[in-house]
């Protein structure tokens, strides 16, 4: 965690409670979870009550309050992707890494999130894997992919 | 870049950026949409970009240009290049073929055959962009730009008169004659409500406030949907000035723009389209010397739905959680921290400049009697051509389907089509010949929604698909409002449990009597119309719930409980694909020993199934009948003639 580019991401918002979204956003987005005691530091120069804050991180689904793995895993479980046979696949991708949407294995390896739909409806199902888009998936595929992560 | 501080210094700019720009100079335009970069046109523009490189330091000259657009719709064949001025169309371009079309196309002036489009109806490639069916049977008013501008210079949008209609808004009509202009086009709202642009503008105009405030919303978060990301993405300048207009009109000088961090292209596109509006004076105090001053910040939506309801919007603008409250008080009147607000979804900003420089006639020439203009769709599912098309209102949902979408690949039988996302509904093949509009959808129970489209054919599951929708609804369901919150859940706790074969007598009517109550007395629109997915399945589709509860069978082979994977023992040839690539190992066999499943370990995942050869057809699915026993072990050794010899 670095701490310096998080303070300066605080500061940036100081007494401004209206950007309060936006300051945690950029926070997730350069240390990929909101550890407590930022969200203390956050509530104290934000000048919002703490309690507030968990109702928001908690609401949201950008937000992360546990650590997340190395590698991102997100399954597309759009409409289009959904017909295609995203559920197949989910299913095997769990099977596969042994973790439930939502959850970081043990190991700090994987993070696997379902995501509504990333928007490439041309090539589902689709599964994303930091960043890199892998399309026309089946249960079979995603295991030829997920064996180049480690 | 100096400020620009009148219309006049605009045109004389403008005809400077054309002047410098040869018509008959050769550009490579490259889709970097969000579909064509994951199909890997990064790639494919660095290739270009390399390519070029050599070529100039070669030959010392500078042969061609290499635009990166926005989407243009095609997103089936990308990566897609469109190369001017002759407009030839390469699909599914891969790096390897920039240095050939470099030398042949833009050298030679020849045109590479492989990359064309065929047409396999008439049996010919396709050379022109316009001449394909995906784009001739549509009308791109708002896509078409797209792929001719890069969105990330404001100039490109200036050569093609770009900020004109701004121009013409604040120099030659006020406040109260462009206000007449969008309500006489008769616009109606591209959100999903359909509610008249020009009557909502006037209340917030009318609002006895100083403050007022303009918001694009781009909070597009219905799955399968992606109209918004594509103008946001591709052509930023034309929200922005559709917004700058609307803020004139309704007499703002603050704006947002909200949308989704899932869009982090958009967001970037359209922060940089801000700021070259900043510095040229379209935004900013006394805008082209006019008097008029309007800001604009972006903010970030966080991940949540809900938050696409306007009311939602305003409390997350506001930095809390997205719940919705009940109205009125309208935003118009009570909005963004307490002040008149309008806001707007970003196909409908887009529309505006078009019809400030070209009349509202321009707009009411098009469409039907109660919707006017052009619709953008994401066409996507179980059809050929998956992409974003405009189309005038009024189309046919059949048009839309086979004549730009291209039919149901495969071979496979239409079942359905779904519209306006997680609240719209499942039309029919009896209804196909309607005419795509905000009423005529209305009436058979589905929505036009924000824009989603998505097609169904034989092998998809009506109560599944309806479930699916529930599921996604009761994770988004704010949970403030009771009927939404647990409506929802008991609705999905039913659907679940007659895919998973525990359906009982009487279900359907208990579905009914919920839906109707979440719909009726729900708070916000998610709540409302929440019902209509179960609704219209079941009104089109009963007979599926029906084979569900009473038989425990899935027609479409979809409810992972109701269905079983068998090898057919007379199919079977042991070629061990199928037990290779099974992960569940549930599969036993052996070379020359036909294959059977083991139904207690078996994951229904379908490997088996995609994988056996299409010649042999040995595994198929059952559902709502017993799977035969096993074949007799003494009679599983495949005796082959050609080994006998």
């Amino acid at each position: 965690m670095d701490k310096g580019k998080i303070d300066k991401i605080i500061d940036k918002y100081e007494g401004d409670a209206g950007s309060l979204i936006q300051a945690l956003l950029e926070i997730q987005s350069e240390n990929r979870w909101l550890p407590k005691e930022v969200l203390a530091k956050v509530s104290k120069k934000l000048n919002v009550p703490l309690s507030r804050i968990q109702h928001i991180v908690t609401f949201y689904k950008a937000f992360s309050l546990v650590p997340k793995g190395r590698h991102e895993v997100h399954v597309c479980t759009g409409t289009a992707c959904h017909v295609r046979g995203a559920p197949r696949l989910l299913d095997s991708v769990k099977d596969l890494i042994g973790i439930s949407p939502g959850e970081t294995d043990m190991d700090l390896k994987y993070s696997l999130e379902t995501v509504n739909c990333v928007g490439c409806c041309a090539l589902g199902p689709v599964m994303v894997i930091d960043g890199e888009y892998y399309g026309k998936m089946s249960p079979a595929k995603s295991e030829d992919v997920l064996k180049n992560y480690d | 870049m100096a400020r620009i501080n009148s219309p006049a210094e605009l045109e004389e700019f403008r005809k400077d950026i054309i002047s410098k720009k040869d018509p008959n100079r050769p550009c490579i335009a490259v889709c970097t949409g969000t579909g064509c970069l994951a199909l890997g046109a990064a790639n494919v523009v660095a290739a270009f970009k390399e390519e070029i490189e050599k070529q100039k330091l070669q030959s010392k000259v500078d042969v061609v240009d290499i635009r990166e657009t926005g989407c243009p719709g095609f997103c089936e064949r990308g990566p897609i290049i469109v190369i001017y001025p002759e407009e030839i169309c390469y699909l599914q371009v891969q790096p390897g073929d920039a240095k050939e079309i470099i030398f042949e196309t833009i050298l030679g002036k020849k045109i590479i055959d492989r990359l064309l489009y065929v047409d396999l109806t008439a049996d010919k490639k396709v050379v022109h962009e316009s001449e394909i069916p995906f784009y001739k049977n549509q009308k791109r008013l708002l896509l078409g730009n797209n792929i001719k501008i890069d969105p990330k210079s404001i100039d490109d949008y200036l050569a093609l008169g770009g900020y004109s209609a701004l121009v013409k808004a604040l120099f030659h009509l006020t406040p109260e004659q462009v206000l007449e202009l969008v309500k006489n086009s008769k616009l109606r709202g591209r959100g999903g409500a359909g509610f008249l642009t020009g009557v909502k503008w006037e209340f917030a105009r009318r609002s006895p406030d100083k403050t007022k405030y303009v918001i694009v919303n781009a909070d597009e978060g219905d799955p399968g949907a992606f109209m918004d990301r594509a103008l946001l993405e591709g052509n930023p300048h034309a929200v922005l000035e559709g917004l700058i207009i609307g803020a004139y009109a309704i007499g703002s000088h603050e704006g947002y723009f909200y949308v989704r961090q899932e869009y982090p292209l958009a967001v970037k596109n359209i922060g940089i389209a801000i700021k070259q509006a900043e510095e040229y004076g379209f935004v900013g105090k006394n805008i082209l010397g006019s008097g008029f001053d309007f800001t604009i910040k972006v903010h970030q939506g966080a991940g949540a739905f809900v938050c696409g309801e306007e009311t939602a919007l305003l409390m997350s603008l506001e930095g809390k959680p997205g719940e919705p409250r009940p109205r009125p008080p309208y935003p118009a009147v009570k909005g963004l921290w307490g002040k008149p607000t309008n806001i707007n979804n970003v196909e409908t900003w887009a529309n505006v400049p078009l019809i400030i420089k070209n009349g509202s006639d321009f707009l009411t020439s098009i469409g039907t009697e109660g919707s006017k203009g052009t619709k953008i769709f994401s066409l996507v599912g179980k059809v050929n051509n998956t992409g974003l098309v405009e189309v005038p209102m009024g189309i046919t949902l059949r048009d839309i389907i086979y004549k730009v979408g291209g039919g149901i690949p495969g071979g496979k039988k239409f079942k359905a089509v779904q519209t306006g996302g997680p609240s719209g509904g499942c039309i029919p093949e009896e209804f196909l010949d309607i005419q795509v509009d905000f009423d005529e959808l209305a009436k058979v129970g589905a929505i036009m929604g924000s824009g989603g489209m998505i097609v169904m054919d034989e092998d998809t599951c009506m109560v599944d698909v309806a479930r699916y929708f529930l599921n996604f609804l009761t994770d988004e369901s704010c949970g403030k409002c009771t009927p939404c919150r647990e409506g929802i859940r008991q609705m999905l706790k039913i659907l679940t449990n007659i895919s998973k074969g525990r359906g009982r007598e009487g279900d359907i009517e208990l579905l009914e009597e919920l839906a109707r109550t979440t719909g009726d007395a729900s708070l916000c629109a998610l709540g409302r119309t929440a019902p209509n997915p179960v609704l219209s399945t079941i009104r089109y589709f009963r007979d599926e719930y029906e084979a569900h509860i009473k038989d425990k069978r899935c027609p479409a082979y979809v409810c992972k409980e109701l269905i079983s994977y068998y090898i057919d023992p007379d199919k079977c040839q042991a070629c061990m694909i199928c037990l290779r690539k099974c992960p569940a190992e549930a599969i036993d066999g052996g070379k020359n020993r036909i294959h059977i499943i083991d139904q207690n370990k078996c994951t229904k995942c379908g490997t088996c199934f995609e994988v056996c050869p299409s010649r042999f057809g040995a595994v198929t699915r059952l559902s709502g009948e017993p799977v035969p026993p096993p074949f007799p072990e003494e009679k599983r050794t495949i005796v082959r003639k050609s080994k006998d010899k």
